[in-house]
C-alpha cells in the first residue's frame, strides 16, 4: 500500500524538482558553478558570461511559441479545409505540400530563407513552422476523420450548420489528437530552434554554439540540459492537458 | 400529416429505398418494420433530408420538406438517432439542451424544460445533468437520446429504435410515456422498430418494408388479419397472431353481463392480459370493474377465445 503512494506522487515531486531546478538554474546559474567547474579547461567560465541564461531561454521560447501557434493555426485550418465536402479533392495536394516541409532539412531551409529574409529570428521562424507543420495537420486529419458517425449525424439531424458541427463537435472531439499532434511539433520545435543560432537568432543554441568554438564543454552542457529540461516538462503538460480533455470524453487513454 | 410521394433512394446501382408512398395522419403514430437493411433508417433520414432522396417528394403539412434549408428544417423535427448518438464531451443536460440552444431559448426555459423531461425519464437532473454521458448505463443513455429528440416539443418526431437498449420493465414505461407525450402534444410520430410486439402496441398504423419496398402498410389489426404477403405472416410471427390481436383490444369491449368470482380486472386492461390472468388462474370467468370500481360484469374465456380468431 506506502509502495503505491509514493509510485503515485513520485512523477509529480520529480516534474516539481525539475521546475525548481530549471528556474533555479536560469535565474541564479552561479550557484551551479562549482558542479560545472570540473568541465573546463585552462580556468575557462563555466558558466556562459556572453548573456543571460534567463533572457536566451525566454526568447527561445518565445521562437517555439510564435513558430508553433502560427504551424497549428496553418495546419488545423487546412485540415479542416480539406475535410469539408468542397475540400476533398486538395486533399492529396496538402498532404504531399506538408509532407515536404517535414522532409526538407531545417538546415536547408535557413540557407535558403537567410538571403531572401536576412538574419536573425525570421529564417528560424520559418524553418521551424515549416518543420511543425506535419505533425499537427496528419492528427488534424486523422481527428477529424475518424469521429464516430454517429454523433456527427446527431448533430445534423439536430439542426445545426456546417459551421456549428465544426465548432461545437469535430473540433472538440478531435481535439485531444490535434493537441498530440501539438506536442509533437513542440518538442520538435524545441530542439531544432538550437541550430537558429547560426544564422544569429537569439536562443539557447547560443550557448552551445559558445561552447563549441571555444571547446567549453560546461557550455554545451548547460544549453543541452535548459532545452531537454523545457522539452521534458512541456511534454509532460501538454500530455496532462490530452489526458484530461480525453477523459472528460470517456476514451481510455494509455 | 405527412406524405411520402414515391421516394426512391439510391446509391450507385443499389436501390435502398424502393417507390414509397405513404400517408401519416396528423397525431398519429406510424411504426416501420422489417428486417435489417431493409430501409427503415433510410426511409426516415429522407424525412429530415439527412438523406436526399433520388427522387419522389416529401410534404409535412402540404409544405415539400425542401422549401426549407436542412438545418431550419431538422431543428423543427425530432430526431432520435440509432443508437443515441449523444455528444460524449458535453453533460447529459447539454445534450438534452441542443435543439433548445440553436434555436435560441433562453437559459432559464432551457433549463426548466431539461429538468421536466429528465424528471419525465426518470433521471434526477442534481444527481445526471452534469454528468458526461459515458458516465450512464446504456438504457438511460437511450432515454437521454429520446429526452433530446423532445426538447423543442417539435411536431414530428422521428425515432429510430429508441428503446432497443431498455430491459422490458423500462421499455414498458417508455412507451407508455411516448403515448402519453403523444396524446398531450399531438405529436405525429414515425418510430422504426424490429419489435413486432411494441409495433402492435404503439402504431396506429404499421408500415412493413421488405428489400426497400413497403409491402404492406395498415392498422395493427389489419396486419395481423390479412398480412398481405407470406413475409409479412412470418414478420408478424404466425404463432403470435391471436395474442397479438387480443392485445389490440381493452376488456371493456368484451365484457359480458353476470357475475364471476375473485379479484376484478380493470376495464382498460387488454384483453390478452385478461385471457392471460384467467388460464393462468384455471378460471372459466372474471369480474371486471370501472375505473371507478364499479362492476361491470365479466370476461370468459370463451369470450376471448373468439376473439382471438382470425376475423372474417
Ligand atoms: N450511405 C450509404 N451508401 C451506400 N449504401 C447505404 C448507405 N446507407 C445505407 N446503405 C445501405 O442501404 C440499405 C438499407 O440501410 P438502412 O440503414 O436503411 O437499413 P435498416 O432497415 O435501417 O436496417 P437496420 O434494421 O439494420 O437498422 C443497407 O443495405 C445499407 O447497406
Ligand atoms: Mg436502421
Amino acid at each position: 500500500m506506502k509502495e503505491a503512494g509514493v509510485k503515485a506522487w513520485l512523477p509529480s515531486l520529480l516534474r516539481l524538482v525539475l521546475v525548481v531546478l530549471l528556474i533555479a538554474f536560469v535565474t541564479n546559474p552561479g550557484w551551479f558553478e562549482p558542479l560545472l567547474k570540473p568541465l573546463t579547461e585552462n580556468n575557462a567560465p563555466a558558466i556562459y558570461n556572453q548573456g543571460s541564461l534567463l533572457t536566451l531561454t525566454l526568447l527561445h521560447l518565445r521562437t517555439v511559441l510564435i513558430a508553433t501557434v502560427a504551424a497549428t493555426i496553418v495546419a488545423v485550418a487546412l485540415a479542416i479545409l480539406v475535410t469539408r465536402p468542397a475540400g476533398v479533392e486538395f486533399l492529396p495536394l496538402s498532404r504531399s505540400l506538408v509532407n515536404i516541409g517535414q522532409t526538407f532539412p531545417p538546415v536547408a531551409v535557413l540557407a535558403l530563407a537567410v538571403p531572401a529574409v536576412g538574419f536573425g529570428e525570421k529564417p528560424t521562424l520559418i524553418a521551424l513552422f515549416l518543420y511543425g507543420l506535419l505533425p499537427i495537420f496528419e492528427n488534424a486529419l486523422t481527428g477529424l476523420t475518424t469521429l464516430p458517425a454517429n454523433v456527427v449525424e446527431a448533430a445534423r439531424g439536430a439542426g445545426m450548420t456546417g459551421w456549428q458541427r465544426l465548432v461545437k463537435i469535430e473540433l472538440p472531439l478531435s481535439a485531444p489528437i490535434i493537441l498530440g499532434g501539438i506536442r509533437l511539433s513542440v518538442v520538435i520545435s524545441l530542439a531544432t530552434a538550437t541550430i537558429g543560432s547560426t544564422v544569429a537568432a537569439r536562443t539557447l543554441g547560443e550557448v552551445i554554439i559558445a561552447g563549441l568554438l571555444s571547446n567549453n564543454l560546461a557550455f554545451v552542457l548547460q544549453g543541452g540540459l535548459i532545452v531537454a529540461a523545457l522539452a521534458v516538462l512541456i511534454y509532460d503538460g501538454l500530455s496532462a492537458i490530452e489526458r484530461y480533455t480525453a477523459r472528460r470524453m470517456g476514451q481510455e487513454t494509455a | 400529416m405527412i406524405e411520402i410521394e414515391g421516394i426512391t433512394k439510391r446509391y450507385d446501382a443499389t436501390t435502398v429505398v424502393d417507390d414509397v408512398s405513404m400517408l401519416i395522419e396528423p397525431r398519429t403514430i406510424a411504426v416501420i418494420v422489417g428486417t435489417s437493411g431493409s430501409g427503415k433508417t433510410t426511409l426516415l433520414r429522407m424525412i429530415n433530408r439527412l438523406v436526399e432522396p433520388t427522387s419522389g417528394v416529401i410534404r409535412l403539412d402540404g409544405a415539400d420538406n425542401r422549401s426549407l434549408p436542412g438545418y431550419q428544417l431538422r431543428r423543427s423535427i425530432g430526431y432520435a438517432i440509432q443508437g443515441h448518438g449523444l455528444f460524449p464531451h458535453r453533460t447529459v443536460a447539454q445534450n438534452i439542451g441542443t435543439v433548445p440552444v440553436l434555436l435560441g431559448w433562453e437559459a432559464a426555459r432551457i433549463k426548466r424544460r431539461v429538468d421536466e423531461l429528465m424528471t419525465l425519464y426518470q433521471l434526477d437532473p442534481q444527481a445526471f445533468g452534469p454528468r458526461y454521458p459515458h458516465e450512464l448505463s446504456g438504457g438511460q443513455q437511450q432515454r437521454v437520446g429520446v429526452a433530446r429528440a423532445l426538447a423543442a416539443e417539435p411536431n414530428v418526431l422521428l425515432m429510430d429504435e429508441p428503446f432497443g437498449a431498455l430491459d422490458p420493465i423500462i421499455r414498458n414505461k417508455a412507451q407508455e410515456d411516448l403515448l402519453a407525450i403523444q396524446k398531450r402534444f399531438g405529436t405525429t410520430i414515425i418510430l422504426v422498430t424490429h419489435d413486432m410486439e411494441e409495433a402492435v402496441h404503439m402504431g396506429d398504423k404499421i408500415a412493413v418494408m421488405d428489400a426497400g419496398k413497403l409491402v404492406q402498410y395498415a392498422k395493427p389489426a389489419e396486419i395481423l388479419a390479412k398480412p398481405a404477403s407470406a413475409f409479412v405472416e412470418t414478420l408478424v410471427g404466425a404463432s403470435e397472431k391471436p395474442f397479438r390481436l387480443l392485445s389490440l383490444g381493452r376488456v371493456r369491449d368484451a365484457v359480458e353481463t353476470g357475475a364471476a368470482e375473485g379479484e376484478a380486472i380493470p376495464d382498460d386492461a387488454s384483453q390478452r392480459d385478461a385471457l392471460a390472468e384467467l388460464l393462468w388462474s384455471g378460471r372459466p370467468a372474471l369480474p371486471v370493474k370501472g375505473a371507478d370500481g364499479r362492476p361491470l360484469g365479466r370476461v370468459t374465456v370463451d369470450g376471448l377465445v373468439k376473439r382471438a380468431a382470425r376475423p372474417a
